[in-house]
């Protein structure tokens, strides 16, 4: 457990340490969001049926571009064959990484979320689901794609390999996301594809790690 | 059995064992797709509903039944290639995928076809159209994965791992007609009340069970000849596909010149391919 905490903290303060870099999923985010409205004609109430679809892609855009980078820089200085020969398990050192990863990039997206709802046209009810969807479904993005990205660390040939895993594994989280938004948009009771995202969420925690040290070891052992 | 099933792990003896079962099994699909399309399209009379536009259904239904069927083997084979990291489960899981992804986009054009003329379009952002298209990137993914490997073995375990974690879409295109509000329309012959009083007339479900039980085993036939390619270009370097390679050339020899190559011949020649074996090797290290 206590190597599990150091490679969280050795993250967040890799992270802490080049700023620019944890900031730019973030900006990408807000620019992401920004071009929509620019795109659709600014004063469209179309713009309001769009805006949960507009924040959830945004959200799975910026997550995968921060995962695209995750264990590159540890391959590099070798530091990721460290962590598979360790005595620790495997899945609970790449929990604690994503788990890093997922405060460092996708919870600023969660906190700015009722920023960008608001500035989308989305009314409070709204607002609210759309918070607390992204709060369920980042972290399954994150883990999908970790898992994703340890299959492909190892590929020499791996170019657009990793969006193209990735994105079909991410589409339930973006469906019931946006689905919960839309239904409190609508008036409707937003629970049931809530409770999705949370089984979802239930089983990334548990079960991807392990796929993704499983991947890992394959790809580098 | 169990020894058996131990034996057949082994290329060689998988490779008789395919070279044997193979034709067998296309030649049936075959015949059983033939028999069950031809009575599909000519002798089954129209639906009361739908007219003859129902009649895709005899290409539509094995080719989805199939893209599910497919995938569900490739995670198997995954879990045994892992597991047990089998080399012929890791060669099944990476044959597999190319002739799902087929039958997957099979299934999606036929039922587009079939859209367009019954429910007005060619495509509807419904549950089971989507979850079936993310079915087919699933599949591109691991073709795409495969060979973003160099190494023939991780590239396969890699596969493995996503079929493994993908598997969870199965039950969602399985269910999503009932579980969302679809316009797809629900199973009419896959459950159990609808085996023991079959919905449909049995002049339209006979030859709909043999295109799908020939479309079965045409994807078994296909399975086994493209799991042999894939062991004979792994293996290329064993003395077993040396010394079939070397029985290959002297048997079109013997066609050549009838009557030089006997059965002396061949098994004079294995040897010497043994040995030409050994002397690469030898130059390899």
């Amino acid at each position: 457990m206590s190597a599990a905490g150091a490679i969280f903290r050795r993250e967040l303060q890799i992270a802490l340490r080049r700023r620019a870099e944890w900031a730019q999923p973030l900006v990408f985010y807000g620019i992401v969001a920004l071009l929509f409205p620019l795109g659709i004609a600014p004063e469209s109430p179309a713009l309001k049926t769009f805006a949960p679809a507009i924040i959830w892609v945004g959200a799975l855009l910026a997550a995968l571009l921060g995962v695209e980078r995750l264990f590159r820089a540890d391959l590099d200085d070798g530091s990721l064959e460290q962590m598979l020969i360790a005595e620790v398990p495997l899945a609970l050192l790449i929990a604690a990484k994503l788990a890093a990863q997922w405060l460092l990039t996708a919870a600023p997206l969660v906190i700015a979320s009722p920023l960008l709802g608001y500035g989308l046209g989305l009314e409070t009810g709204p607002v609210i689901v759309l918070f607390w969807s992204l709060l369920l479904g980042t972290p399954t993005l994150i883990f999908t794609g970790g898992f994703a990205a340890a299959l492909t660390v190892g590929a020499p040939r791996a170019g657009l390999m990793l969006p193209i895993l990735v994105l079909p594994l991410m589409t339930p989280a973006v469906i019931f996301g946006g689905g919960a938004v839309r239904a409190a948009a609508a008036g409707l009771s937003p629970e049931a594809p809530l409770y999705f995202l949370g089984a979802l969420l239930a089983l990334s925690l548990t079960l991807l790690p392990m796929a993704a040290a499983g991947a890992l070891r394959n790809a580098l052992g | 059995m169990w020894t058996w099933f131990h034996r057949l792990a082994s290329p060689p003896t998988f490779y008789r064992f395919a070279e044997r079962l193979a034709p067998w099994l296309l030649i049936a699909g075959l015949a059983l797709i033939g028999v069950g399309v031809w009575q599909g399209l000519f002798v089954a009379p129209a639906d009361y509903q739908q007219g003859d536009a129902f009649r895709i259904i005899y290409v539509h239904v094995p080719a989805a039944a199939l893209s599910l069927s497919i995938y569900t083997a490739m995670a198997v084979a995954g879990a045994i290639a892992l597991i047990w990291r089998m080399k012929l489960a890791e060669v099944a899981v990476v044959s597999a995928a190319p002739i799902g992804a087929s039958f997957t986009a099979l299934a999606l054009v036929t039922g587009m076809l079939w859209g367009k003329p019954t429910w007005g379009a060619y495509w509807v952002w419904d549950a089971r159209l989507t979850s079936e298209l993310v079915l087919l990137f699933l599949y591109l993914g691991v073709i795409g994965l495969n060979q973003a490997y160099s190494d023939p073995r991780t590239a396969a375990r890699a596969c493995a791992w996503l079929a493994l974690v993908g598997v969870v879409n199965v039950p969602i295109v399985h269910y999503s007609v009932q579980w969302w509000n679809s316009l797809h329309q629900g199973s009419t012959i896959l459950s159990a009340e609808a085996i023991a009083n079959p919905k449909m007339a049995p002049s339209m479900l006979k030859p709909l069970l043999m295109s799908m039980a020939g479309s079965y085993l045409f994807f078994g036939a296909v399975w086994l000849r493209r799991m042999q390619n894939g062991v004979l270009v792994r293996e290329r370097r064993a003395k077993w596909v040396r010394a079939f390679a070397g029985q290959a050339l002297l048997a079109e020899g013997s066609n050549a010149r009838p009557g030089m190559a006997g059965p002396g011949l061949v098994e004079a020649a294995t040897p010497r391919q043994g040995r030409q074996d050994d002397a690469d090797r030898g130059r390899g290290a």
